[in-house]
């Protein structure tokens, strides 16, 4: 068992303590969950240290038999690209739990549980190198976060958490059907022994088996993006969610779709993922766009902020989908920008309700001069997330349009209009609830951060300045990651007659050398 | 062969299961004038005792196997499998049955006599190497269920369900009796392994088309008797109108030897014309897959409500059929025992809830479950969720295991079709998730009486059978594996 094991298997762990403990015992499972939590948090900082920088592939790998026959592995290990997606999780479950602190009483015990839950499943999904493990963590987060929406969330909790479950379940078993026929196909589920005998050619897929199963995957992935049209679920989840919900559904959650792109779906299915590239393009600039215009017409602040999230992730699909490394690495850069920039908005506007019972923004006005420090706060998370240079959304938004440039002009075009919109509604709303006159009701029910918001604010704001001043910090080993995806995504391009078409929009060859002696080899064998 | 007239040692050890039971079931009929009033419980007790003599007898079986009572029985891994099977259902619905019987105030010893003798007739089937076996077996199962839905003889819904199961099943087992007798003519014989060497030597087309009409007449039998569409009408109202434990006793011992035959049947005799009925367990497995999950969409009782789930699940064990090889029949046998557990445990809650004279079976009335008993909604939950086929829980893996044996028959669109049905399938058992704990408590749930210990263990049992299933189904599953492969 080594620290990766841990790091997922805790959470577990304190899941199933906190429905031991006496319901009656409210301050002690709060106090559990959160240690419990933080105490995940350190050892994921464990993960960071001793990660060896340089190597390709995963690093901190259990592969233990789980069920014989079929095989299928407890196999977990992480990569560049996996290892900030898990610090992520890690890194907001303690937020969740602690801004949860006041907000939740009714039924705190099973609150608590779910979150933890949440985190078990999220590290899970990030982690598993089996298929069919990753599967069994993919349906495992649906639960948890169909009970947080459910029982703890506003009006139309319940419509939006049936919602939220139909949408994604709908997805993902047509993605087990998928995960199956790549199992009778290669005779395994464990990824790298797939992904070794795709490149290989030894499981020769038909151009339209590959368009049918990247298309099986892609839909489970899309919707949990989600990329534009099936992003209706997300205003409904989050509007309705409790905070903890949504910031762990909008940090964390929605990066399960953009990961399972990156990591199955360019790899595993190279030739279907360039080949369908452009109308998936489309649909992210679509979505870019539309989710600004839309939130820019919002009354309600979490459906703005909502919305701006399915502006954002089509910037994040745009990068994956340009076919570039600077376009790849910023869009998961951007994944964890995402995740922290918005993360922060969904908790501070959450403090905002908490004050004043309302998520109109018509119902705010003034606060700047009630709530100073939060003001400050929600001011530096808005400049952060319309990508003001110096915070971290810049960075991602910045390379992901390098890489679209590099790979279709035109597309760069397009998608910065996003970025226009996001400042005119952001600031806009902005405008609105911090500044002009304060009311009445405002005036009397919005005071200023306390101890435990700051605490929860403070780790996030640090991050947004850090990832936007030093992304260097994070960016080398996404990119060896990165690297190699890549590589793997170009693998059959020369086995196969591609599309011509397709090779006038593959970017310019960075001449990376490749990854092991085993696939050049191959490759030049086919050639 | 000289003429015998005592049966051999092994021979009757093949048999002890059955014996145990009726011989139980007798005793029981014999004690009841006795203590019928004094310790109504000690029925059950004695029936529980009699399973658990009755399982251990089969795994001693098991340990002989073979042919008995020349070669009309046949005890394999596969009978054994479905004899500790129906064992355990019978167990629990014991179980489920203290408290309903006691609310009722019904009397309990002709009950649990009933009840040993239809899982003895179930027993016997599943372990039968000749249709005329398989012929008395499913009426000793039947004759028995038949009386136990309509066991409340006051209760005017008891006397419809009972009725109605009585008039279609003798007609279901008429068309089986049907493609008996036409077997029997065409081959000379009713055992499976003479009838499959018969047709293997001469070849199907030499009775054409008397073996392929026998083989769809049994197939309306056994599709009845499994409730797969489209001979499935009788299901919802049947398990609507019998008292609540004898429903998912009928939902799933019945059932799962039903299955067991059916699989047997096909998979040795009738494995030569396996091109003839292969469409046929297809086309049954989509309509019964599409019918019983948009029919419960809109159903506001939560028995219909199970019921039409239990015919959907059937379709689902129809697609491991058609899939028609070692892994789809293991498949099977895997996802009858997570089925009959989960929907066990899934009763043992309507049963709690329903109070006297089962007045609370709307699906509203389980309101607020969770603010007053956590525990018990947990239980469900954890019953719904197998239901739906999420992870770590027996459910899943056995649609796993089913759409991996149909995908690997190429049997593509039939395994799209079922996983997508399993989506809609999440629409009604989530609508129960979501009055347990998103609704406030009604006055159900309000007065509720706390878990009694028969249904505490009838809940808790299955829960830890459905994890079992769902996080270390290596062994159960290896177990059926290697007992599948011998089956032809």
């Amino acid at each position: 068992m080594n620290l990766l094991d841990l790091v997922i298997a805790l959470p577990a762990l304190g899941f199933v303590l906190a429905l031991l403990m006496p319901r009656t015992q409210e301050n002690a499972i709060k106090m559990l969950a959160l240690g419990v939590s933080l105490a995940t948090f350190v050892l994921s900082l464990g993960l960071v240290n001793g990660f060896q920088s340089g190597q390709t592939g995963q690093q901190f790998v259990t592969d233990n038999i789980w069920i014989a026959s079929p095989e299928i592995h407890w196999h977990v290990g992480i990569d560049g690209l996996s290892l900030w997606l898990v610090i992520l999780s890690t890194f907001l479950t303690p937020i969740a739990i602690l801004l949860s602190w006041k907000a939740i009483h009714d039924r705190a015990k099973e609150f608590f549980a779910f979150v933890l839950l949440l985190e078990f499943g999220l590290v899970g999904v990030f982690a598993a190198w089996d298929l069919f493990l990753f599967y069994v963590f993919w349906e495992v987060v649906l639960v948890p976060m169909y009970f947080l929406i459910g029982i703890w969330g506003h009006d139309r909790r319940i419509y939006a958490a049936v919602k939220f479950f139909l949408y994604t379940m709908a997805g993902s078993v047509l993605m087990l059907a998928g995960i199956i026929f790549i199992y009778l196909r290669v005779g395994t589920f464990d990824y790298v022994q797939i992904l070794a005998a795709i490149s290989s050619g030894h499981a020769m897929l038909t151009h339209t088996e590959e368009t049918l199963l990247f298309l099986a995957f892609f839909l489970a992935f899309a919707i949990k993006v989600p990329l534009f049209p099936l992003h209706t679920w997300l205003p409904d989840a989050h509007v309705e969610a409790p905070t903890a919900g949504s910031v762990m559904l909008a940090s964390v959650m929605l990066k399960m779709g953009t990961y399972g792109l990156v990591r199955f779906c360019l790899p595993m299915f190279p030739t279907a993922a360039r080949e369908n590239a452009s109308w998936i393009v489309a649909l992210a600039i679509i979505g870019i766009v539309y989710g600004g215009l839309v939130a820019l017409v919002q009354p309600n602040m979490k459906k703005l902020v909502a919305y701006s999230s399915v502006s954002h992730l089509g910037f994040v699909v745009l990068g994956i989908f340009s076919f570039t490394q600077i376009g790849l690495d910023g869009a998961v850069y951007q994944m964890l920008n995402h995740g922290i920039s918005t993360g922060a908005l969904f908790l501070l506007v959450g403090f905002l309700y908490e004050r004043r019972h309302s998520l109109a923004i018509a119902d705010f006005g003034g606060v700047a001069t009630v709530a100073p420090w939060l003001s400050i706060m929600f001011l530096v998370t808005t400049l952060a997330s319309i990508g003001l240079p110096t915070l971290n959304n810049f960075v991602g938004e910045f390379m992901v349009l390098q890489g679209s440039a590099q790979a279709n002009f035109s597309w760069t075009v397009f998608a910065s209009l996003g970025v226009i919109i996001s400042a005119c509604y952001m600031l806009w709303m902005y405008q609105r609830v911090f500044f002009g006159e304060t009311n009445e009701e405002v005036k009397h029910h919005v005071p200023d951060l306390s101890l435990r918001e700051w605490a929860c604010v403070i780790p996030l704001v640090v991050m947004m300045v850090w990832m936007g001043m030093y992304s260097q910090s994070f960016l080398p080993v996404v990119s060896e990651a990165n690297a190699k995806i890549l590589d793997q995504s170009k693998m059959n391009v020369p086995l196969r007659v591609a599309a011509p078409r397709m090779t006038e929009h593959a970017p310019p060859d960075l001449s990376r050398p490749p990854v092991t002696a085993a696939a050049a080899g191959g490759r030049a064998d086919a050639r | 062969m000289p003429a015998s007239f005592a049966p051999s040692a092994a021979d009757l050890l093949r048999y002890a299961p059955e014996t145990v039971l009726t011989v139980a079931g007798t005793l029981l009929m014999v004690l009841d004038p006795l203590f019928a009033k004094k310790s109504p419980k000690l029925f059950g007790h004695l029936s529980i005792a009699a399973f658990l003599v009755a399982i251990v007898a089969a795994f001693q079986a098991n340990g002989a196997q073979g042919l008995a009572f020349s070669n009309l029985l046949i005890v394999d891994g596969f009978a054994t499998y479905f004899r500790v099977l129906v064992l355990i259902i019978g167990i629990v619905t014991v179980l489920l049955s203290y408290r309903y019987l006691d609310r009722e105030q019904a009397e309990t010893g002709e009950y649990h006599a009933l009840l040993l003798f239809s899982v003895s007739g179930q027993c016997l089937m599943v372990a039968s190497n000749d249709l005329m076996m398989v012929f008395i077996g499913l009426e000793i199962s039947s004759i028995a269920t038949y009386i136990l839905a309509g066991y409340l003889r006051d209760d005017k819904r008891n006397n419809e369900a009972a009725l109605k199961y009585f008039l279609l099943g003798s007609f279901a087992t008429a068309f089986m009796l049907y493609g008996v007798a036409l077997i029997y003519g065409a081959t000379g014989t009713t055992k499976l392994d003479e009838i499959r060497a018969a047709l293997l030597t001469r070849g199907a087309d030499a009775w054409f088309p008397m073996v392929g009409i026998a083989a769809a007449l049994m197939f309306v039998g056994l599709a009845f008797k499994v409730s797969a569409a489209p001979f499935q009408v009788w299901a919802p109202d049947v398990y609507q109108g019998a008292p609540a434990p004898v429903s998912v006793f009928m939902a799933t011992a019945p059932k799962a030897a039903a299955f067991a035959i059916f699989l047997r049947i096909f998979t040795t005799a009738f494995n030569q014309i396996a091109g003839g009925w292969e469409p046929l367990v297809w086309i049954s497995a989509l309509l019964s897959m599409t019918i019983g999950n948009f029919a419960a969409l809109t159903q506001t009782n939560l028995k219909r409500m199970l019921a039409y789930s239990s015919i959907a699940h059937a379709g689902y064990v129809l697609v491991a059929l058609a899939s028609h090889s070692d892994d789809g029949t293991a498949g099977a046998m895997f996802y009858l025992a997570a089925y009959a557990l989960m929907n066990l445990g899934a009763f043992a809650v309507v049963i709690h809830i329903s109070g006297k004279g089962e007045k609370h079976v709307r699906i509203e009335d389980l309101a607020g479950l969770a603010r007053r008993q956590p525990v018990t909604a947990a239980l469900l939950t954890v019953f719904l969720l197998s239901l739906i086929g999420v992870p770590l829980t027996g459910g899943f893996f056995g649609k796993f295991y089913i759409f991996r044996a149909a995908l690997q028959s190429n049997l593509v669109w039939l395994a799209v079709l079922g996983l997508l049905n399993s989506a809609v399938a999440a629409y009604y058992y989530l609508r129960l998730l979501v009055v347990m704990y998103m609704h406030e408590p009604g006055d159900v749930v309000e007065n509720l009486e706390p878990l009694t210990p028969g249904l505490r263990a009838a809940l808790i049992l299955p829960a830890i059978g459905i994890f079992y299933l769902g996080v270390a189904p290596g062994a159960v599953l290896s177990f059926a594996k290697l007992s599948s492969s011998f089956v032809r």
